[in-house]
């Protein structure tokens, strides 16, 4: 139980809380709201078990989807993009990521970026297309990732500026 | 034995991503099918719990909100109670043999509340101990909410009718030719109401009304004004777009509308099959 796992605890339950309280209630513009709570799949540790990895992921969405009434939109989006992190994270930072250096906050801005909006993209996408669950609503899907990623990447950023001394 | 353990142990990553994939998307598609969702809701004791305790500081900021309508609808009731002193309308209703009525109201505070996704639901603070039953209609003064889904001790969850699957019958207010309330998922203000026939009368601005063909609403709760109307594809129906009088985003305070007579309706339906 080191400082690391305590503070990943914290995340877990202090995201969930955010999101369901505050987040879930700001509807900017009649439907956007940002997906903070994805945060935590972004954040945890590179190099810990994959496995209990996958299944904090989806313990983070299903809980998001009971507050939430939306049966498992959040935790298959989660799983999804917790499944194919590694790839993202080689793709975006290289070499680093294989010797298993890799810290967040150290990384190149425009990596960081590319990281961090490819899995926000992709799990929105999920998210929202298992919300609609219709090929005709296509377009309206593809509006809502694109404004919601936005509102998540640019919070993403803020709270990893605000708190940007505990990943040093 | 060895290789299919070694086989297991190698990929044990890859069958709990899909195992767990496997469950999601279960839980995604029960939602997805109209009143099967029976694991996953936000009416347990422990969301609601949570909810109640959000809700409990957020209602103080409404006050002054609320305090205005129940105002409004003390007022409104007021002038009806009034003028029906005037006819016999009193008296006539005591002289007919049912002294219950045939609805009863129940009151309940909204304390969670959704309007910007695709399917919506909204939890109240009453349930089986208030004596809640599933399908019970939610109104509040202004119009109508939704249908209670699923109920525990404490708390239940409504269907609003900003969700894809719920489908209310609602009439002109003027004649009655009656269609379908369902919702685009665009405006949780505007929604929509399908397959009123072209011969009926629409114009922009009149009251659409509940119909008295579901056993879940009395007939005549006001829901909105027409706002636009159109005639669908095969040109024989109309679709109109209904400005509610509700705001969705701003609920408090509903009614839950218990039907008594609707075992004896149902009852008899089912006679005739």
């Amino acid at each position: 139980m080191n400082s690391s796992t305590l503070s990943n605890i914290a995340r877990f339950f202090g995201l969930i809380f955010l999101q369901v309280l505050v987040l879930n209630n700001i509807n900017f513009l009649g439907y956007i709201n940002p997906y903070l709570y994805f945060l935590f799949v972004l954040l945890y540790p590179f190099n810990s078990n994959r496995s209990l990895f996958l299944l904090l992921s989806f313990l983070l969405g299903i809980s998001i989807d009971i507050f939430e009434d939306s049966g498992g939109i959040h935790a298959a989006a989660c799983l999804v993009a917790a499944y194919i992190r590694p790839n993202f994270l080689r793709f975006s930072f290289g070499i680093s990521y294989d010797h298993q250096t890799l810290r967040l906050s150290a990384t190149p801005f425009g990596a960081r970026l590319s990281y961090i909006f490819l899995m926000v993209v992709i799990h929105h996408f999920i998210l929202f297309s298992l919300e609609m669950f219709s090929f005709n609503h296509i377009l309206l899907i593809l509006e809502k990732t694109l404004y919601s990623s936005l509102f998540t990447i640019i919070l993403i950023f803020l709270s990893l500026a605000l708190f940007s001394k505990k990943y040093r | 034995m060895q290789q299919i353990f070694n086989f297991l142990i190698r990929n044990k990553n890859n069958i709990l991503f899909l195992l767990l994939l496997t469950l999601s998307l279960f839980l995604t598609i029960q939602t997805h099918s109209f009143h099967k969702s029976k694991f996953i809701s936000s009416a347990n004791a422990v969301t609601g719990g949570v909810y109640s305790w959000a809700n409990n500081i957020q209602t103080y900021l409404h006050l002054d909100e609320y305090n205005e309508r129940l105002l409004d609808e003390n007022r409104e009731l007021r002038n009806i109670l009034t003028n029906l002193n005037d006819t016999t309308a009193v008296e006539s209703y005591l002289d007919t043999t049912s002294f219950r009525g045939d609805y009863y109201f129940r009151a309940a505070t909204v304390i969670n509340n959704n309007y910007s996704k695709f399917d919506n639901y909204l939890t109240i603070d009453k349930g089986e101990s208030d004596g809640i039953v599933a399908e019970f209609g939610v109104v509040t003064s202004q119009g109508i909410i939704g249908i209670v889904d699923r109920v525990n001790a404490n708390f239940s969850r409504v269907i609003s009718i900003l969700n894809s699957r719920s489908k209310i019958n609602a009439q002109l207010n003027k004649t009655n030719h009656f269609g379908s309330l369902i919702w685009d998922g665009k405006d949780p203000n505007i929604v929509q109401l399908i397959d009123v026939p072209r011969q009926a009368p629409v114009k922009k601005g009149d009251t659409i009304v509940t119909g008295g063909r579901s056993l879940i609403f009395p007939k005549g709760l006001p829901i909105g004004s027409i706002s636009d109307f159109s005639l669908d594809a095969t040109g024989s129906y109309y679709t109109i777009d209904i400005n509610l009088f509700n705001d969705m985003t701003n609920i408090g305070y509903v009614y839950i509308i218990e039907n008594r007579n609707k075992q004896e309706i149902e009852a008899l339906e089912e006679q005739n099959e």
